[in-house]
């Protein structure tokens, strides 16, 4: 459950990460591919080497998605209903990576923001992240 | 039995040299009561959590976060028989304390948080991998007598 500050909050959070957009994101996928080598098998059609061209360029992808849904949390079931069928019918990611993911990426942030990454802002975001991943595999079964 | 590689034996003993144990571990055990607030169920006598500016300034926390992190010295000094290292542990959390051993997990994935907060890029995706292995046998170590 998302209170109207934390939902102000985590806006607020993404909005700034919109220009690093590529660094965090691949920042966030290399650490999950060095932690939890299964994820990489998910890959294996691109060049994962940290900061190669793929790796940002998904990366990005990844974290402005987040960084939209962001700016209107309620609607997330809407704006991510294109991805919710990409992720359920094509890239079946088995939705126990989300987990991994999310960690990986919230530790990506405390590197990033340090000191500004307090508990409070951790929990709004971990959160978030919950309720992404759980409204993007929705349409799984 | 674990295998650990020279990267990994150096990275874990570089980390714990330059440990500030008095503001990790409270940093750590406020964070996991923050993030996740069913851990307090665990702390019923310590007093004003009502919120996270009270778990954070509380004392009794930060010395509870303390010896906690304490307790990861002696994996650190013997890492090829951390589970033997354990095994009175395990049973204490286990008969006496009744703690859940899925809140080991939570705890060190704050654990690993507040160190990626300090160190920054230093704390990199090899580096991160390395102290996740090392608090993953740590914890199925605590998890190991339980029955």
């Amino acid at each position: 459950m998302l209170s109207k500050r934390e939902k102000d909050l985590i806006a607020e959070v993404w909005t700034k990460l919109i220009p690093v957009a590529e660094d965090i994101g691949s920042d966030a996928l290399t650490r999950m591919f060095a932690t939890f080598p299964g994820t990489k098998t998910y890959f294996s059609h691109l060049d994962i080497s940290p900061r190669s061209a793929h790796l940002l360029s998904h990366g990005e992808k990844i974290v402005l998605a987040i960084a939209e849904g962001a700016q209107d949390i309620d609607q997330l079931a809407v704006s991510l209903a294109p991805l919710q069928t990409l992720h359920a019918y094509q890239l079946r990611i088995d939705p126990t990576n989300f987990k991994l993911f999310s960690h990986c990426m919230l530790v990506a942030l405390a590197a990033h923001m340090g000191d500004d990454f307090t508990p409070v802002v951790h929990a709004a975001i971990d959160k978030y992240l919950s309720a992404f991943a759980a409204v993007l595999a929705e349409k799984y079964r | 039995m674990v295998e650990w590689t020279d990267f990994e034996r150096a990275t874990i003993a570089d980390i714990f040299s330059k440990m500030e144990y008095e503001v990790i571990g409270p940093a750590a055990l406020s964070r996991c009561l923050v993030v996740y607030p069913w851990t307090q169920r665990y702390f019923g006598n310590f007093g004003n959590l009502y919120n996270a500016a009270a778990i954070i300034g509380n004392p009794l926390v930060a010395k509870h976060g303390t010896t906690i992190l304490h307790g990861l010295d002696r994996a650190v000094k013997n890492m090829d028989n951390i589970k033997s290292e354990y095994a009175e542990l395990s049973v204490l959390h286990s008969e006496k304390l009744h703690v859940d051993p899925d809140n080991f997990r939570l705890l060190s994935d704050c654990l690993t948080i507040v160190i990626s907060a300090k160190l920054g890029k230093e704390f990199n995706g090899e580096v991160q991998a390395a102290f996740q292995k090392f608090l993953a046998v740590v914890v199925t170590s605590l998890g190991r007598q339980y029955h």
